[in-house]
């Protein structure tokens, strides 16, 4: 028997998002996929859908109801809770909707969530993939409420509370590199880069993450339009930075002082709006090192995640989550 | 014998290869050399190209390679990309000047009449230099002196896809109805972005454009 999904309720910020799409940013398409990768992810692994997709949630979260069958499903990211019909509501949430339940999603500290389901459902694609660009609304496409989802093969899953990943905290700093333009910066802004203190705002979107600090104002923004890339610290004419983010535009006129390394990425983009931190600028090799423990230490979870057996005892017995906050935190 | 390109690490998964300078074709022409020698030969890890005006943007995966052996590769591609010879592609695209809310109103701006300013427009041999902006929006260089007209103050809604806009000395073909500052001067049936095709996208940086007038 299939299981129907109706979403009575979706934020203005509703996807769906796969891994995203590579080869056509020459082309001016962005990647796409989750603005939170180790988030979705998760919602993934515990939905055994490595190559699936989930929906992206933001601020206004959403109500669904499971309309037929019964149907497993994995929450996660950002603090982001569930209720079913009004129980304690809980963030990192795995379990069964069944039919006339209701799940509702509201936002925790964070700024993006996923929603995976145990079961197929073929999103729409374009371009090999179904991620959501947003402005575009192209690929798997933005939710609205009324949208329903048939999915076959649905599986129930034993309800569990996914223990937060460390990477949750909340990072009081983030690596970057220098470049690609910063020499179009006088001496004095790359300073302020890595003294002052910044803020993230509550101006974001998937599209990037406007930054509050000091105005970081380039000598000269005559540059020919060149290749960005979703990480890079992008400064206007007045100095504003904003974060690229998921859906960035692949070439732009304003000039990259650095660039995040991308672990710290989609932390940057989860920190609630008014979270006060530091840049700490690393070399390109200090990059690479940290963003590869990162990735294998992403890579054990996702594997304890997916794995049979309880899973709070996996990643504890494993001592996962401590090794996360080792190899993310050198 | 041109200078070397700059290698510009762009964080940990890309580099950028900086040729540098304004925008010309000869730099753009080294930037596409360099993008087809990686297509023919790409290193390890490798995920994707993003060629611009004067620079290539190399996508690698960080957890296979590293930006110095990226960097290295194309360095070495560059000394035999440089001296090939190419025969661009060239592409026309009819136009439809009665789709052109702003015709007059560039008429009015270069002291041209309109009849004028869509013989220049139909002059100009177009280059593609890069896409950028939103998915299939290329940017055809080429824009003749007399028709270069400062973009408007702010973007406006409401012109469809197909849309025929220039501002500076640049032209574009629109692939989504997103609000635009530049001026619309015509349309074309042409499809630039179609998902479905085998090659989804009509041109590739390089590519050589030229319009001629389409029957109503």
């Amino acid at each position: 028997m299939n299981a129907r999904i109706v979403f009575e309720a979706a934020g203005p910020l509703t996807t769906i998002q796969d891994r995203g799409r590579t080869g056509v940013m020459r082309f001016g398409v962005p990647p796409s996929g989750p603005v939170d990768r180790l988030a979705f992810a998760a919602s993934l692994a515990a939905t055994g859908a490595a190559d699936g997709w989930a929906f992206e949630l933001s601020h206004g979260g959403g109500i669904v109801i499971c309309e037929e069958g019964e149907i497993g499903f994995a929450l996660c990211g950002g603090g982001f809770i569930g209720d079913i019909d009004g129980d304690e509501p809980q963030a990192w949430r795995v379990g069964t909707l069944r039919r006339g339940q209701r799940l509702r999603v509201r936002a925790g500290a964070g700024n993006w969530a996923y929603l995976a389901f145990a079961g197929q459902h073929a999103a729409p694609r374009w371009l090999g993939s179904s991620a959501t660009h947003a402005t575009s609304g192209l690929g798997g496409g933005p939710i609205t409420a009324g949208m329903a989802f048939d999915f076959t093969a649905p599986r129930p899953l034993e309800a569990c509370i996914l223990p937060p990943p460390p990477s949750a905290e909340v990072p009081d700093r983030f690596a970057v590199v220098l470049g690609p333009q910063d020499r179009h910066f006088p001496a004095e802004a790359i300073a302020q880069l890595t003294q002052a203190p910044f803020t993230a705002t509550a101006r974001f979107d998937r599209m990037g993450r406007v930054l509050g600090g000091p105005p970081l104002v380039p000598a000269s923004i005559a540059m020919p339009s060149e290749p960005a890339l979703r990480g890079c610290l992008q400064a206007d004419g007045d100095g504003g930075l904003t974060v690229l983010l998921a859906d960035h535009q692949t070439t732009s006129g304003y000039p990259k002082i650095a660039t995040m390394i991308g672990p710290d990425i989609d932390r940057l983009a989860q920190v609630p709006a008014g979270h006060a931190f530091h840049f700490e600028v690393i070399d390109a090799p200090e990059a690479l090192r940290r963003t590869r423990a990162a990735a294998s230490a992403h890579e054990a979870w996702r594997r304890a995640l997916a794995a049979p057996g309880r899973l709070d005892e996996r990643l504890w017995s494993n001592n996962l989550v401590d090794g996360f906050i080792d190899a993310t935190r050198p | 014998m041109a200078p070397a390109p700059a290698v510009r690490p762009i964080g940990e998964s890309a580099v950028l290869i900086d040729f540098g300078g304004e925008i010309s074709v000869a730099t753009n022409e080294r930037v596409v050399a360099l993008d087809r020698a990686l297509a023919a030969a790409p290193p390890l890890g490798m995920v994707e190209t993003v060629p611009a005006y004067v620079a290539l943007m190399i996508v690698f995966d960080p957890l296979v390679t590293e930006g110095d052996h990226i960097a290295a590769h194309a360095l070495t591609l560059l000394e035999t990309a440089a001296t090939e010879q190419r025969t661009p592609r060239e592409h026309v695209i009819p136009i439809r000047y009665t789709a052109a809310p702003d015709l007059e109103a560039v008429a009015t701006a270069t002291g041209l009449t309109p009849e004028e300013v869509i013989a220049r427009h139909l002059d100009g041999e177009y280059r593609v230099f890069m896409y950028g902006f939103g998915p299939g929006y290329a940017y055809l260089g080429g824009v003749p002196h007399a028709l270069q007209v400062p973009r408007k103050p702010r973007a406006e809604r409401g012109h469809p896809v197909g849309s025929v806009i220039i501002a500076g000395p640049q032209c574009l073909i629109t692939t989504l109805p997103m609000p635009t500052g530049w001026w619309v001067i015509g349309h074309t049936d042409a499809v630039i972005l179609d998902s479905v095709r085998a090659q989804p996208f009509l041109f590739d940086p390089g590519d050589v454009i030229r319009f001629r007038r389409a029957e109503n």
